[in-house]
């Protein structure tokens, strides 16, 4: 059987780190993809320039860079900012920007902008026709996005939330080096203090490997699900 | 010069000409790193490709497996593996490899071509099973052989479904790039990661090297865009 000496419990609560980080990142980029889109497709010509230059911008740097910035100047910024509090006002506030949040927020963030993307074709996807008929029959613009746009558009968008699931999956891989300690960290602390780095390094692989296999198939079941009662031309 | 720019330059203690340099020869690493790994994995994607789609398992196999490994698993992992793998190697300290394995440099060279080859490699096989197959009938239908017809037809036709996701594949790579500075190179995000140690200036020393990376992404857009319009200008519309 393998023989992890000692740090099979550490690596598995990296393991849970990985999932909970994974996880959290994901809502939060469906979230911003969601706000994104909305403001691309919107009239707005404000919203426009905003959701533009945020994907624009995101997409030009790298996740490590970024996820630094965040991290290292997170911290500086709650330190000037509790600094300020605490001459305006007396009170102490200061927290230690957690290596975590960084990771969700960074992570969230890059995200965000790729599933915005995906979002605004998916909604463009839907036929105007629908659209019009909502209207026709007298659904308010909430109403439309609610019952007509959103259920329709999940269907076009699912290949490439999919898709942007298995990218982030792997970056989170990148905390480990902002000092938090996930599965890559434990490993790797592990791999040193033993120097064996296949023995740690490669059951971490396969744990990642098991899971972007089995996200696959979980994407797949749901596209099929999705795609029901839909004729595909061929 | 605008005087506040003047001012600024005069003031500022971080971009010396000291840091400046510094952040070129991170460039230089940086843009090194990446164009080898890319021409390296591109050179053993196409004949990766090919093998993938052929129709015997044995051939196929391994190249599918090869593809699924080091596309399942974190590109910062497979660097680790390498990287402190490879002086675990019995006997390879005594071998002239390690005059090379040594330096840190080689190792993240390996791990990124490996990883970028094994995606190019799907990229490609996309764009050779969606060959028409008309295109490849009537080939046959003029007697050309299997060599002969991957050369003329199949190949130049697949790189033009292929160069789209394979421009994407390459600004992936100078992002991916960034964590060879976590195995001690001196690359860009290295650079900054230095010059932040040594000012505890985070947004300076951050910021800069964001800007240079959105400049190389968009210098790399821009030239496949044009390498796009040259390679597709048979389906522009007429009298554009």
């Amino acid at each position: 059987m393998l023989d992890l000496k000692g740090y099979g419990p550490e690596l598995l609560d990296g393991a849970v780190v990985t999932i909970e980080l994974a996880f959290l990142s994901l809502l939060l980029s469906l979230t911003l993809g969601l706000i994104g889109a909305s403001s691309k497709l919107s009239g707005n010509r404000l919203a426009k320039a905003i959701a533009t230059f945020y994907t624009t911008v995101v997409r030009g740097i790298p996740d490590l860079v970024m996820m630094l910035l965040f991290y290292y100047g997170g911290q500086v910024t709650v330190n000037m900012l509790s600094d300020w509090i605490w001459e305006a006002y007396e009170i102490d506030f200061f927290f230690q920007f957690d290596p975590f949040i960084s990771g969700v927020v960074t992570i969230g963030l890059i995200f965000g902008a790729y599933m915005t993307e995906t979002f605004r074709g998916a909604f463009l996807a839907v036929e105007t026709g629908q659209i019009e008929a909502a209207r026709a029959y007298g659904f308010t613009r909430w109403h439309t996005f609610r019952r007509i746009m959103f259920p329709q558009m999940l269907r076009h968008a699912l290949p490439g939330i999919g898709n942007n699931w298995q990218v982030l999956l792997k970056t989170t891989a990148l905390v480990s080096i902002i000092g938090l300690t996930d599965m890559v960290r434990v490993a790797e602390e592990a791999a040193k203090a033993e120097r064996m780095p296949f023995h740690f390094f490669i059951p971490v692989a396969a744990v990642y490997l098991i899971l972007t296999a089995g996200s696959e198939l979980f994407i797949k079941w749901l596209n099929k699900r999705a795609n029901v009662g839909v004729v595909q031309g061929s | 010069m605008p005087d506040f720019i003047a001012q600024w330059l005069n003031q500022n203690e971080i971009f010396t000409a000291m840091t400046i340099m510094e952040y070129w020869n991170g460039l230089v690493n940086t843009v090194q790193l990446v164009f080898l790994s890319l021409v390296i994995g591109l050179v053993f994607a196409i004949p990766l490709a090919i093998l993938r789609t052929s129709k015997n398992p044995l051939v196929s196999g391994p190249v599918w497996l090869y593809t699924y490994l080091f596309r399942g698993t974190p590109l910062l992992i497979q660097l680790y593996i390498i990287y402190y793998g490879i002086a675990q190697i019995p006997g390879i300290q005594d071998t002239f490899w390690w005059e090379i394995f040594r330096e840190p440099f080689y190792p993240a060279l390996l791990a990124f071509a490996l990883n970028t080859c094994a995606y190019t490699t799907e990229i490609i096989r996309g764009a050779i099973v969606s060959t028409p197959a008309g295109e490849i009938e009537a080939a046959k239908a003029y007697g050309m052989n299997w060599w002969l017809r991957m050369r003329r037809i199949v190949l130049p036709s697949a790189a033009r479904r292929a160069v789209q996701a394979y421009s994407n594949e390459v600004i992936f790579m100078l992002h991916s790039s960034a964590i060879a500075s976590v195995v001690t190179i001196v690359d860009l995000t290295g650079a900054a990661r230095n010059i932040y140690s040594r000012f505890y200036a985070p947004f300076d020393a951050f910021i800069f090297v964001a800007l240079i990376y959105m400049v190389l992404t968009f210098i790399l857009v821009f030239a496949f865009r044009k390498l796009e319009n040259h390679l597709l200008r048979h389906q522009r519309p007429v009298g554009s």
